[in-house]
C-alpha cells in the first residue's frame, strides 16, 4: 500500500468530487490546448502558403479578400482583371518581377477549385509530379494529391465541373476535363487544386453563354496556341507576383497600381498579419476565459481536500499512531492535489487532440487545409508543468494541515 | 517492559494529572480501571507516545521515548506499540485487508497478505478481508482493530475501552480474543477501561484515582 495507492484510493472513494475535478480541470487545459493547436497549425499553414508571393494583384475591392482567394483558395474573388492592363506585369523579362502565375477561377468539381493558370505556379510551391504529367492542352489537368486521393481520380478519368466555388449538379458545366498527371503531398494549397491552362477556363465560360444558342463543338472556340499575354480581350482573376528583391521600387509599384488602375495590389505578409491581429482579440479572450477555469478547477481542488481533511482527521490521527510521520501525511494530501491536476490535464490533452483530429474533417473544406490532430506542441509541456504547479498549491495548505494534526486530541474526540 | 516513573500531565498548566507508576513485565496482561474523568485516556496516549510527559518517564522495552524525537518516535511507535480505541476507525477508502496492508507499511514492515489473512481468520473475520471497514458490525469492527494492532508484532498493547461499546457476549469474546493474541505474540498487554465486567479477566489491576473537581 504505497502512498501512491492510497492517495489513488482516497481520490476513488469520492466518485463524484472526483469528477468534478477531473472535468473542470481537463476544461480548461483542454481549451487552452486546443487554442494553441488551431492557432499554431493555422499559423503554420498560412506561413507556408505565402510561398515567397510578395504582391496579388487583381479586381478592386477587399485586399484580405483577394488575398485569401488567390492564395489559400477560402474566399471568392474581387471580379476579374483583362489581360490587356495586366500585360505589363505579365511580360516576361521585367526589371523588378521575377515570377508572375496568373489564376483563372470561377469552377469547381466536388468542391475542389479548378484554377486555370501556368506552369510558374508549381515552382512558386515547389510542387513535382508524382504520377503523369503537367497540363499541356486545354481540357487538360493536373490534380493535387488531397483531390486525388479524396475524389479517387487517377490518370485519364474525366469529369465535369460545375460553376460557383460549391458542388451543384444543376450547375455543371459541360466539356470534359480530363486528369493528366498527379501532384506530390506538398502541405502547401496546391494539394487542394484542379490545375488546368487559363484558355480552359475561357472555353468552359464562353461554351456556358453559347450554349443555348448554338451547340458546336467547343474546341472551335478557343484556341491555345497563342502565350496568355496576346489574348488583350480576355479576363483573369488575379496574378501572384514574386520580386526579384524587394525595395522602395516594388514598394511604389504596389501604391502605383492602387493609385493609377482600375485593378489593385494587395500584399499578403502585410494583410495575413491584420488578420492573425484581429483573430488575435478572440483568441485572447477565450485564453482568459481557459485560464480563469483553470483557476476555479484549482480553487475545487483546494476545498474539496480541504473539506475532505475535516471527515478524514480521526484516519489521518490514526496513521500517525500506525506510525506515519508528519511528513507522510503532508505529501499523501499534496500527491492527491498533484494526481487530481496531472490526472485532469492529461484527459484535456487528450479531449483537445481528439477534437482536433475530429475538427480538422470539418475544416478541411471550410479552410482547405488538413489540420492534424496528433501533433504535439511544446508549448503543451508547459501546460502539464502549469497543472503540476497548480495541484501542488491547492494542496498545500491542505497538507500543511494535515501534517499538523494533533494525534491525542484528535483520537481524544473520536 | 513497561514503566512510567512520576507521570505527570496537565492540559491547562492548573490541574496536574498525576499516575501512579507502572511496571508491567514481557508477557504480563493488565487492567487499568478508572472512573471517567480520571485521566484514563491522557495516560494511555501518554504510554504510546501520542502526548509528551510535561513529568517523568515512560520506557518503552528500555527506550525512554522522550528520547525519541519526530519520525522516529511515529515509527518507534508503529514498530512496537499496537493501540486499540474504543471506537474502531479504519482508513475509509480501504478495504479490511489494505487497512492492514497499511498498518504494516507504515511500520516500515514488509507486506505478508499471508499473515494478515491468518491473523484475520483467527480473530474470526477473514472472510471479511475484501469488505469495507464501516460494512462491518461493531463486534468485528472491534477485532479487526484489534488484528491490526497486533499485525506488526508488537511489544506492547495498549487498549483503551475495547469493550465499552460492546454488548456482554461481544465483551467476553473480544477480550478472550485480546488475551489469547497478546499471549500468542507475548506481548505485554494493557487495557484501560471503566467496564468492571472485565475485573475478573485480569489477576493485575491499577486503579486511577479520581481527580474529585477536576474532572477532565
Amino acid at each position: 500500500m504505497s502512498l501512491f495507492q492510497l492517495s489513488w484510493k482516497n481520490l476513488t472513494n469520492k466518485p463524484l468530487s472526483l469528477a468534478l475535478n477531473l472535468i473542470l480541470f481537463a476544461l480548461g487545459t483542454g481549451l487552452i490546448s486546443l487554442l494553441l493547436l488551431l492557432s499554431s497549425q493555422l499559423q503554420e499553414k498560412f506561413d507556408k502558403n505565402l510561398a515567397g508571393i510578395d504582391l496579388v494583384i487583381g479586381a478592386k475591392g477587399s485586399p484580405l479578400q483577394l488575398i485569401l482567394c488567390s492564395m489559400y483558395h477560402v474566399d471568392t474573388p474581387t471580379g476579374n482583371i483583362s489581360i490587356k492592363e495586366a500585360k505589363p506585369f505579365m511580360r516576361p523579362g521585367h526589371p523588378l518581377i521575377k515570377a508572375a502565375v496568373p489564376l483563372s477561377m470561377g469552377d469547381n468539381y466536388k468542391n475542389y477549385r479548378i484554377v486555370g493558370t501556368t506552369h510558374d505556379i508549381l515552382a512558386l510551391y515547389n510542387a513535382e509530379i508524382q504520377e503523369g504529367k503537367k497540363w499541356e492542352k486545354i481540357w487538360e489537368t493536373t490534380i493535387g494529391a488531397a483531390v486525388a486521393n479524396d475524389l479517387g481520380l487517377k490518370i485519364g478519368d474525366r469529369f465535369q465541373s460545375s460553376h460557383g466555388f460549391a458542388s451543384d449538379v444543376d450547375m455543371a458545366h459541360e466539356g470534359d476535363f480530363t486528369v493528366v498527371g498527379i501532384l506530390k503531398p506538398s502541405g502547401a494549397v496546391v494539394d487542394q487544386l484542379i490545375l488546368t491552362n487559363t484558355q480552359t477556363i475561357w472555353a468552359v465560360h464562353e461554351h456556358a453563354a453559347e450554349a443555348s444558342a448554338d451547340s458546336t463543338a467547343h474546341e472551335a472556340h478557343t484556341d491555345d496556341s497563342k502565350p496568355l499575354i496576346e489574348y488583350e480581350d480576355k479576363d483573369i482573376t488575379s496574378l501572384l507576383i514574386q520580386f526579384k528583391s524587394r525595395n522602395y521600387m516594388t514598394l511604389n509599384m504596389g501604391r502605383s497600381i492602387n493609385e493609377n488602375t482600375d485593378m489593385q495590389a494587395a500584399m499578403p505578409a502585410f494583410e495575413i498579419n491584420r488578420l492573425y491581429a484581429n483573430m488575435g482579440v478572440g483568441v485572447d479572450a477565450l485564453q482568459a476565459l481557459a485560464f480563469a477555469i483553470i483557476l476555479v478547477s484549482g480553487l475545487s481542488i483546494f476545498i474539496s481536500l480541504f473539506s475532505s481533511l475535516k471527515e478524514r482527521r480521526y484516519e489521518l490521527a490514526l496513521m500517525r499512531v500506525m506510525g506515519a510521520s508528519r511528513s507522510r501525511l503532508f505529501f499523501l494530501i499534496i500527491l492527491e492535489g498533484l494526481l487530481l491536476a496531472v490526472l485532469g490535464c492529461i484527459i484535456g490533452l487528450l479531449l483537445s487532440h481528439g477534437g482536433m483530429a475530429i475538427l480538422s474533417g470539418l475544416m478541411k473544406d471550410a479552410y482547405r487545409y488538413a489540420f492534424s490532430g496528433w501533433v504535439f506542441l511544446k508549448e503543451e509541456w508547459i501546460l502539464l508543468a502549469g497543472a503540476l504547479a497548480i495541484g501542488v498549491l491547492a494542496a498545500v495548505i491542505p497538507a500543511i494541515m494535515a501534517g499538523k494534526t494533533d494525534i491525542s486530541e484528535t483520537l481524544a474526540e473520536g | 517492559m513497561l514503566q512510567t516513573k512520576a507521570l505527570q500531565y496537565s492540559y491547562d498548566g492548573r490541574n496536574q494529572l498525576h499516575f501512579p507508576d507502572i511496571d508491567c513485565k514481557k508477557g504480563e496482561h493488565w487492567l487499568l480501571l478508572g472512573q471517567s474523568g480520571s485521566g484514563k485516556t491522557t495516560l494511555l496516549h501518554l504510554l504510546g507516545g501520542l502526548l509528551s510527559p510535561q513529568e517523568g518517564v515512560v520506557n518503552i522495552d528500555g527506550t525512554n521515548i522522550a528520547s525519541l524525537k519526530g519520525s522516529a518516535l511515529d515509527r518507534f511507535r508503529g514498530q512496537r506499540v499496537g493501540i486499540i480505541f474504543q471506537k474502531a476507525h479504519f482508513v475509509k477508502s480501504l478495504t479490511v485487508e489494505e487497512n492492514m496492508l497499511l498498518a504494516q507499511q507504515l511500520a516500515g514492515a514488509p507486506p505478508s497478505k499471508p499473515r494478515i489473512r491468518a491473523l484475520l481468520e483467527r480473530l474470526n473475520v477473514g472472510h471479511k478481508y475484501r469488505s469495507k471497514p464501516d460494512r462491518l458490525s461493531a463486534g468485528e469492527q472491534q477485532r479487526v482493530a484489534i488484528a491490526r494492532a497486533l499485525v506488526n508484532q508488537p511489544a506492547i498493547i495498549l487498549a483503551d475501552e475495547p469493550t465499552s461499546a460492546l454488548d456482554d457476549v461481544n465483551c467476553n469474546e473480544v477480550i478472550h480474543l485480546l488475551e489469547e493474541q497478546a499471549t500468542a505474540v507475548a506481548a505485554t498487554l494493557l487495557v484501560v477501561t471503566h467496564d468492571s465486567r472485565l475485573k475478573a479477566a485480569f489477576h493485575n489491576q491499577i486503579h486511577l484515582q479520581s481527580l474529585q473537581g477536576n474532572p477532565l
